[in-house]
């Protein structure tokens, strides 16, 4: 009989290549998601190397980390997009390789592009050269980020050399509280735990709080699980995994999604796995959240004072508690409702999906961006823009005095130049608040679609129900 | 890839916790510099002030640091974005071996993939480190890789762990893609196998045509 396994055992089993080598496995990748900054420096030393991609067929790639998102843009808008936008082009049509164009349906951030076309499966082995790669997770897949000799090792091999991860359990227990979600819950944990709790171990998440939650949320709460510190985030797929895949581009049909369907029943952790660690965490105590610090663990509650290094014991966490309210301009003790906005960015592979826009355009209809105020909805992918403009969204927004723009990483890693001015306090639905993150002296605050929405509305950070007041 | 073997140095110090890749090496930077170029812009936000000039308050460049090919940093070292041009910074900025409590994964692996050494030392060992180097700015360190020791200038050893494949790969200075490549019959065998007991994983080429054309739909 079969020992008791994890759901990411049972994936990894799968696509061990051989024997075990030296405590590392050789595994095959299923997809491998191939975007313009990692693509350019994998593709261009492959050439220099005259080496070429093994499976062209199994690497869809995408244009999102260089690309402008002005309206009206073309491949060459800027000096950056103008480096990476042609080569890449080029590269990917000497390899072979499927490029989803920059004015095609399927442009868009590569963790957002992925699932809605049905590219990404429950367990499947997905990897690339982005570490919110643990977005796909959210799916049943197992899939991590990769630097950029391992997506050359990748391209070249369709295969990839990995440690046996350790496995981490959190069953997410309790009911969300209104205006509470997935975004809110994975900064407490990460407020809680802190960004090394993950330790590079693949996380997976399970429990009453999971099942109720859409897939697009699972999504948010598995892409910022790297900022725990995991290497793997996982949710076994269910129903809502299956509703959600059916019918999409990519999605297998017929007797291949009947034959899918069998092979998913089996992935789950079985009762007894053994983890090296479990939580049980009461999401029911969870409240809206919203960072002050240069670093997702450095966050609170929206209505909660910041905290005073002070009152730290650790000399090593005092320091980086005075660096970060040194750099944010802040005090302890200031709230975040006290602290005046000059920036709000919706978008990312962390808060700019279709249900991210819905929920903010809910908070924004018939009301104003407040005075000197610059907010920008970047949507997460070319569909995902046609989807809200099908539905009115860019409308509510303009209206609103948001910009609306096309679809890219943008402000989220300001890789294609796009960035907040020095000195600005900026609202933000993506993942990371880190030093310079969205352009040199930014001060960015990570929170959930609608409270950026409202904070845009008030002109300070502000919870959805304070926005019309 | 260079080989590592045993490297002794003085110390680039960076007492701060969760030190993130953006802050090695800023985004655009990475985008419109070549690689050989990153070394100077390494850290650059902590060690220049908005206006360019050196930052006095920065401990990396502190008298005594010169040459050092050590950086000795905090908890949570190079965690956040997978950016390798955080490694290829630290190379041309001299670092060939990272001590810290804890790395971020993706960081880690990009080290080993690059020759460089990271060294995840105790929490007890490390303080009394960082405290020594905080009063010693001319302080050396020995990272001895075949012994798996740093050891100290009055000879104190403090263990460190690798795993046996990433040790023997950094003291050859060997890369995995000629290993793989040697395994291509035993690679495809395994993906012919694969795809046929679960052909649902292959991607449809038939819906191709509408994403990788010029046509938008709106």
């Amino acid at each position: 009989m079969t020992p008791p396994r994890t759901l990411v055992e049972k994936i990894w089993a799968q696509h061990v290549i051989g024997a075990p080598q030296e405590g590392r496995d050789l595994l095959h990748v299923d997809r491998h998601l191939l975007h313009d900054l990692a693509g350019v420096i994998s593709l261009e030393e492959m050439e220099a190397r005259d080496l070429h991609v093994l499976r062209p067929d199994l690497t869809p790639a995408i244009l999102d980390h260089t690309v402008s998102t002005l309206p009206g843009r073309g491949p060459v808008t800027t000096r950056i997009s103008e480096r990476y936008v042609p080569t890449m082009e080029r590269l990917c049509a000497q390899e072979g390789i499927p490029l989803f164009r920059l004015m095609g349906r399927g442009q868009g951030i590569a963790h957002v592009v992925g699932p809605e076309q049905g590219l990404i499966l429950p367990g499947l082995l997905v990897v690339c050269g982005d570490s919110h790669t643990t977005t796909h997770g959210a799916l049943g897949a197992l899939a991590w980020g990769i630097g950029s000799t391992e997506v050359t090792h990748v391209l070249a091999t369709q295969t990839l050399y990995q440690a046996p991860q350790k496995q981490h359990l959190y069953r997410l227990t309790g009911h969300l509280r209104p205006g509470v979600g997935a975004k809110d819950v994975i900064l407490w944990l990460i407020g809680r735990y802190g960004t090394a709790a993950g330790a590079g171990a693949a996380v997976e998440f399970a429990g009453p709080v999971i099942s109720d939650m859409g897939i697009e949320d699972r999504m948010v709460l598995c892409n910022m699980t790297l900022e725990m510190g995991a290497k793997v985030a996982i949710i076994a797929p269910d129903q809502k995994t299956l509703d959600y895949l059916e019918g999409r581009p990519f999605t297998p049909t017929g007797a291949q999604w009947e034959a899918a369907k069998a092979d998913w029943a089996t992935l789950y952790s079985d009762p007894d796995a053994a983890f090296d660690l479990v939580r049980e965490v009461d999401c029911s105590q969870i409240a809206p959240q919203v960072t002050w610090g240069t670093t997702p663990e450095l966050v609170g509650a929206i209505d909660a004072p910041i905290p005073d290094p002070e009152a730290e014991a650790d000399p090593a966490r005092q320091r980086l508690m005075r660096a970060a309210l040194d750099y944010m301009g802040l005090m302890p003790g200031q709230v975040p409702g006290d602290l005046p906005v000059d920036w709000v960015f919706i978008g990312s592979c962390a808060g700019g999906r279709i249900e991210d826009l819905r929920n903010a355009a809910a908070v924004v209809r018939g009301r104003h961006v407040a005075e000197g105020l610059t907010a920008w909805v970047v949507p997460g992918s070319t569909e995902v823009r046609l989807q809200a403009e099908a539905e009115g969204l860019d409308r509510v927004f303009t209206e609103a005095g948001f910009e609306w723009r096309q679809s890219g990483c943008s402000l989220c890693s300001a890789a294609n130049g796009e960035t907040v001015p020095p000195g600005a306090r900026c609202v933000s639905t993506s993942n990371r608040n880190f030093v310079g993150r969205q352009g040199p002296g930014a001060r960015t605050h990570i929170a959930s679609p609608v409270i950026a929405a409202a904070s845009a509305l008030a002109g300070h950070i502000a919870a959805p129900l304070e926005a019309g007041a | 890839m260079r080989a590592f073997d045993t490297v002794t140095s003085p110390l680039r110090y960076l007492p701060r916790d969760h030190v993130d890749t953006d802050m090695v090496i800023r985004i655009e930077r990475l985008v419109l510099v070549p690689r050989k170029d990153l070394g100077a812009y390494a850290f650059e936000m902590l060690r220049r002030l908005p206006d360019g000039t050196p930052d006095p308050a920065c401990t990396l460049d502190r008298p005594g640091s010169e040459g050092a090919e050590i950086l000795l940093a905090g908890r949570n070292f190079g965690c956040g974005s997978s950016r390798e041009a955080a490694v290829w910074a630290l190379a041309g900025y001299g670092i060939r071996a990272v001590v810290a409590q804890s790395f971020g994964d993706i960081f880690r692996q990009n080290c080993l993939k690059n020759g460089i050494l990271p060294v995840a030392i105790g929490k007890a060992a490390h303080d009394a480190l960082m405290a020594r180097a905080e009063q010693e700015p001319a302080m050396q360190l020995t990272i001895d890789l075949p012994a798996q020791a740093v050891v100290t200038p009055g000879g104190q050893r403090i263990p460190f762990e690798i795993p046996a494949g990433e040790k023997d790969a950094l003291l050859k200075g060997e890369d995995d893609l000629a290993r793989t490549m040697a395994r291509a019959e035993e690679i495809r065998a395994h993906f012919e196998a694969a795809e046929a007991a679960r052909p649902w994983m292959r991607i449809d080429p038939g819906p191709l045509a509408e994403f990788t054309s010029d046509e938008e739909r709106s």
